[in-house]
C-alpha cells in the first residue's frame, strides 16, 4: 500500500473522491473545495466514511488478492478506493481503476459476465445490478458496490455514478 | 493410504496431527466427515445474521461433526485449557464477503466455555485495518480476546519451505498459536477456481502474490504442507452464510447469495471438495459454465490429496457428507 500524490490523474481522482463527500466534510467541519461544491449539489445525501486508499499495480494483490492478475492483464496502473454512506441507510465502496489506456478499461469491462445486469447510460459502457454498478470511461473502470438491499439502492448508485462520470470528464 | 481403517488415523499418522483434535471421522470407516449445517431463518427479516441463531447453527454443526449431544462437548475434544488458539479468519473480501463477526464471537464463546482463557484466543488475518474494516474490534493486550493482523507483529525472518514454496510465516501463527482453527469463506476465485479452507492459508505467508500462477497449483497444497500450518491445524469452520459463485474473491453482490450455512470438517481437502461442489451447483443454477469449462477447475484440491501431500481426501466415496 502506498499513498501517492505524484501523478496528476491521481490528484484528479482523489479530488473527485473527496468531492463526493462534502456533506461529510460539512458535518465534520472540514473545508470544501470548488469541485466538492459542484459535486455536492449533484449528489446530496452521500458522505464519505473512510480514507481514500491507493494501491499501485505492484501492490494491487494487497487489495484484491487472487483477482489482481486479471486487472494486471488488462494494464491496470492503480486503484483508488473509498467508502461512502447515503443518508445513513446505504453503505457503498467506490473503486476507480486507472488503466494504461481506454482499450484496457473496455476489455476489462467486457471480460466480466453480464449476468442479469441492466444497461445504464453511463460512461462508455455500464452495467447496473440491484446492489452494484460498473462502468468504463476512457482509461477508467469504476466499480461501486453497496452493502444493503433496498429498492432505492440501484437508483442512488446511479446518481453517484453520474457524478463520478462528470468528475472524470473534467 | 489404501484400505486404511479410518481416514482419521491415517491423517494423524501421516501428518502428525494431534490426536486430541481427531473426531470420529465419518459415519463409516475410512471416510472424512464433512457437515453442512443450514438455517434458512439465519437472518430473520434482517440482512445480517442473528447472533443467537448462528450460535445454535454452530452448535448443530459441531455436535454433528463430533457425534456429541451437548454444545460444549466438541470444544473440549478440540482444545485444552492453557492452549493458545488462533482463529484465522478471512477479511480479504472486504465487507460483504468476509468471515462473519457473529460467527467468530460464537466460536470464542464456546472456546471460553471449554476452559480457554479469553486472552489465549487470537482472531487474526494479515492486516489489522482489514479486520476493522469488516467489523472486528482489534485488541492486542489485556484480558479480552485478542484480535490483530500480522502487520502488527510481522513475519519470521527464516523461510519455511516445502516443494515449490518458500515463505516467511506470520509470527501470530508461530508464536501466538498452539492450535489453529481455520474460518474461511466459501468463494469463487478467479485464479484458483475456488477459495475455501486450503487457500485461506495464503493469509499466513508473506508472499502470496508469488503463488497465483497455474491456478495456484501446486502452491496451495505446498503452503498447507508447511509444518507450522499442518501441525497446528485442527478444524475448519467455513463461513458459507454468504457465498460467491462468480467474480471472486472480491465481493460482487451480483454473484453472491445468502446460503445461510456453515461447512465444518477436520479434513480441509474434503471440505474444499464439498465447497467446490456447492459452488458448481450454484453456477449451474445461474446458467454459468462449470469451472472446468471456464478453465478454472480447482486442480489444487486433487494435488492436496495426492500421495505426496496427503492433506485429506478429494474422493467423494471417502467423504461422509452430513447435512443437518
Amino acid at each position: 500500500l502506498r499513498k501517492t500524490n505524484a501523478l496528476l490523474s491521481d490528484l484528479l481522482i482523489a479530488a473527485l473522491l473527496a468531492a463526493l463527500v462534502v456533506d461529510a466534510g460539512c458535518n465534520r467541519g472540514t473545508r470544501r473545495g470548488s469541485a466538492a461544491s459542484s459535486a455536492s449539489s449533484e449528489i446530496p445525501g452521500w458522505v464519505k466514511s473512510g480514507d481514500t486508499r491507493v494501491f499501485e499495480a505492484a501492490d494491487l494483490w494487497k487489495y484484491v488478492d487472487g483477482d489482481a492478475e486479471r486487472y494486471l492483464k488488462f494494464g491496470v496502473q492503480r486503484v483508488q478506493t473509498a467508502d461512502y454512506k447515503f443518508q445513513n441507510k446505504i453503505e457503498a465502496t467506490v473503486d476507480i481503476y486507472t488503466m494504461a489506456n481506454a482499450e484496457g478499461a473496455r476489455k476489462l469491462f467486457e471480460s466480466e459476465p453480464a449476468g442479469d445486469a441492466k444497461r445504464a447510460q453511463l460512461g462508455d459502457a455500464a452495467r447496473i445490478y440491484s446492489q452494484s454498478l460498473v462502468f468504463c470511461m476512457g482509461p477508467y473502470l469504476v466499480r461501486m458496490v453497496a452493502f444493503q438491499e433496498s429498492a432505492e439502492v440501484s437508483q442512488v448508485l446511479l446518481e453517484l455514478g453520474r457524478s463520478i462520470e462528470q468528475g472524470l470528464r473534467k | 493410504l489404501k484400505q486404511c481403517a479410518t481416514q482419521a488415523a491415517v491423517l494423524c499418522a501421516a501428518t502428525k496431527l494431534p490426536l486430541l483434535g481427531a473426531v470420529e471421522q465419518g459415519t463409516s470407516a475410512g471416510k472424512s466427515k464433512v457437515v453442512i449445517a443450514a438455517d434458512p431463518q439465519l437472518r430473520g427479516s434482517a440482512a445480517t445474521v442473528d447472533s443467537n441463531r448462528i450460535l445454535s447453527l454452530l452448535d448443530r454443526a459441531m455436535q454433528s461433526l463430533y457425534g456429541l449431544d451437548h454444545p460444549g462437548e466438541p470444544w473440549k475434544k478440540l482444545v485444552r485449557p492453557g492452549e493458545k488458539v488462533g482463529i484465522k479468519v478471512n477479511a480479504l473480501g472486504g465487507r460483504g464477503l468476509s468471515t462473519n463477526v457473529a460467527l467468530v464471537e460464537a466460536i470464542c464463546e464456546r472456546l471460553q466455555e471449554a476452559g480457554v482463557k479469553a486472552n489465549d484466543i487470537v482472531i487474526w488475518d494479515r492486516d489489522s485495518e482489514e479486520l476493522e474494516h469488516v467489523g472486528f474490534r482489534t485488541a492486542w493486550s489485556g484480558t479480552r480476546v485478542q484480535c490483530f493482523g500480522t502487520d502488527r507483529v510481522g513475519f519470521e525472518e527464516e523461510l519455511a519451505r516445502y516443494g515449490s514454496v518458500g515463505s516467511r510465516l506470520s509470527k501470530i501463527l508461530t508464536r501466538n498459536c498452539d492450535v489453529l482453527i481455520n474460518v474461511p469463506v466459501l468463494k469463487d476465485h478467479d485464479g484458483a477456481g475456488v477459495t475455501i479452507a486450503l487457500k485461506n492459508m495464503y493469509g499466513v505467508i508473506h508472499n502470496p502474490n508469488k503463488y497465483h500462477p497455474q491456478g495456484c497449483d501446486p502452491y496451495i497444497a505446498d503452503v498447507n504442507m508447511l509444518p507450522e500450518i499442518r501441525q497446528k491445524m485442527r478444524l475448519t469452520i467455513c463461513d458459507a452464510t454468504t457465498a460467491c459463485y462468480e467474480g471472486g474473491p472480491a465481493f460482487k453482490p451480483e454473484y453472491s447469495w445468502r446460503n445461510n450455512a456453515l461447512v465444518v470438517s477436520q479434513d480441509p481437502v474434503a471440505l474444499d471438495y464439498t465447497g467446490w461442489q456447492i459452488i458448481e451447483r450454484k453456477r449451474a443454477e445461474k446458467g454459468f459454465k462449470t469451472l472446468e469449462a471456464d478453465k478454472r477447475m480447482p486442480r489444487y484440491i486433487a494435488t492436496a490429496a495426492d500421495a505426496q501431500h496427503r492433506l485429506g481426501t478429494n474422493d467423494p466415496r471417502r467423504i461422509a457428507l452430513v447435512e443437518v
